[in-house]
């Protein structure tokens, strides 16, 4: 062995050293445990932000949030990140982390909510009804098929596609519109709010009294909507804090803060 | 031989072997990880997809479009920069610097409000029926906005460090300042450049903030490697890893094949 390869050597052990040496995990659970951490989805960021507010005024512990696309989270759970309550806007991405053996319990209904169709106030794309959206060259800004809402936007539509008056090809020709596929619903907000998007899909729910002013509104009807089920589950490794700030959100306070928020009630079961 | 002399470098020079090898660790780790997890097998494969395919066109096309306009549009200020003085120039100085320091979804908003339909500039240009957002061009112009920078810099730095000397025994033979920049100037600053050129690349090809919010998120269109990149991110995640590990390939051979340039490139005479 020549001197050079020895000094490789010693530079080997320091990056080993440097790699494996501290474990990050024992880092983050040697942080007190008067916190607690909620990932929940994006469109759940205003009504569980004041829930939030709520819990630690009740309970002397913080409440750190996540908001993002609930598809975004159940990965980032996969991957180790340290959570006690995970809050999806959907069952998949629930069933996908109980497979896995990362929740605790068995997660329960708490919110569910409904897609709308959102305009700018202005209506550069003049829109007034839900057929204007097959309109050719229209700019119509969706979720990407692995959000919740992406995928409840495309059964929509094919849904739409089979009832009177929007004709068999209604999904198709409105897909053919879209010009971004985003990665959650307050993206959507964003580019319908700025007026870049003629029209967007998103929850009833993010139309909030912060955007209501840029933005209005038209409903998908009932039987062609599809109705969002938000679940929420104690995440494997969680502290006993997060079943508190679980009961919360089921309890008849924390759902009707949700109400409030234009969520329509949870099926108890 | 003198005993102190070798002893103090020998410590300087272990200092400097082992930071530098655990610094290399650490930029080589992560990637090492993305190259690891997935066999070169499973790679190939997924050159087979198409729309894997059609997202690095995209990136490959965009990054390089972008490149050569940052590179034309770029040179002239940069020679501005190094070669006069004029007040003001220290603001102007810092107004270039900002797009690196601006976070890339910020930059995004930057230039939909700028080049949107409801934008700044971006309305004349709607009003002769050009709209930028969501286009290939937006991709273009948001790595544009957030590489710029490093060519600007890169290539002023290459122009400082031309001896005005020559300039002056250009002029006395009577060479045209045109004919003096492309003859003596732009061959003595050539490493400089095509180093700024491979940076700007590079950091364009990467580029994902700005993109997702000025261009949207199409696959076809306006989905370029890193966008595909994140949105496997969210349901398949050795998918993600593939994509980026192609990624890494392609910045691989190419950054190389522009260091290789650089090296054996004639010498001016």
């Amino acid at each position: 062995m020549n001197g050079s390869s020895g000094r490789l050597v010693v530079g080997l052990a320091v990056i080993l050293a440097v790699a494996w040496g501290p474990s990050p995990a024992a880092s983050v659970r040697a942080a007190p445990a008067s916190s607690i951490t909620v990932f929940a989805a994006a469109s759940l960021t205003e009504a569980f932000t004041v829930l939030g507010k709520v819990f630690e005024e009740r309970v002397p512990l913080r409440v750190a949030f996540n908001f993002a696309g609930s598809q975004q989270l159940a990965l980032q759970i996969e991957q180790g990140a340290q959570v006690d309550v995970f809050a999806s806007a959907d069952q998949r991405w629930m069933k996908y982390l109980q497979q896995r053996g990362l929740t605790l319990g068995t997660p329960r209904e708490f919110a569910r909510n409904r897609l709308v169709i959102i305009i700018p106030r202005s209506n550069p794309g003049k829109i007034t009804q839900l057929q204007d959206l097959a309109r050719p060259g229209l700019k119509f800004v969706i979720e990407a098929d692995a959000v919740p809402a992406g995928r409840y936007i495309r059964e929509a539509l094919a849904k739409l596609s089979r009832a009177p008056g929007y004709g068999p090809d209604f999904a198709q020709r409105v897909l053919k519109n879209v010009v971004s596929e985003e990665d959650n619903v307050k993206a959507v907000v964003a580019k319908v709010q700025l007026g870049e998007a003629d029209a967007g899909a998103v929850y009833r729910t993010d139309v909030t009294q912060a955007v209501a002013d840029k933005i209005a509104s038209i409903d998908i009807p009932d039987p062609y909507n599809v109705i969002a089920s938000y679940p929420i589950a104690i995440v494997k490794g969680g502290n006993t804090g997060g079943v508190q700030f679980a009961a919360m959100i089921l309890s008849r306070l924390g759902q009707q803060v949700l109400w409030g928020y234009n969520f329509l009630p949870a099926v108890q079961r | 031989m003198p005993n102190r002399v070798p002893r103090r470098v020998g410590v300087a020079t272990v200092f400097a072997v082992v930071a530098g090898a655990a610094f290399l660790g650490f930029l080589v780790l992560p990637m090492l990880g993305l190259l690891i997890r997935i066999p070169p097998g499973e790679l190939l494969a997924r050159l087979k997809n198409p729309l894997i395919v059609q997202a690095l066109r995209l990136s490959v096309v965009t990054s390089l479009a972008s490149a050569v306009a940052v590179f034309v549009l770029g040179l002239p200020l940069a020679y501005l920069l190094a070669m006069r003085a004029f007040p003001g120039k220290r603001l102007l100085e810092v107004l270039i610097d900002l797009p690196m320091v601006l976070p890339p979804t910020v930059a995004g908003v930057g230039l939909l409000l700028a080049f949107g339909r409801a934008g700044l500039a971006g309305r004349a240009a709607a009003a002769v029926g050009i709209t930028i957002p969501f286009t290939t061009l937006a991709v273009v112009l948001a790595q544009m906005f957030v590489a710029g920078p490093f060519l600007i810099n890169s290539a002023r730095a290459g122009f400082e460090e031309v001896d005005p000397a020559y300039l002056r025994a250009a002029a006395t033979l009577r060479a045209s300042p045109g004919y003096a920049f492309f003859r003596v100037v732009l061959p003595m600053s050539l490493p400089s450049l095509i180093g700024g050129a491979a940076m700007t690349w590079a950091r364009a090809l990467g580029e994902f903030g700005a993109t997702i919010t000025f261009a949207g998120n199409l696959p076809g269109r306006t989905q370029t490697m890193p966008l595909a990149v994140y949105e496997a991110l969210q349901s398949d995640l050795d998918a993600a890893i593939a994509l980026s590990v192609i990624l890494l390939v392609v910045s691989f051979s190419l950054l190389l094949a522009l260091r290789s340039a650089r090296i054996t490139r004639p010498r001016v005479g």
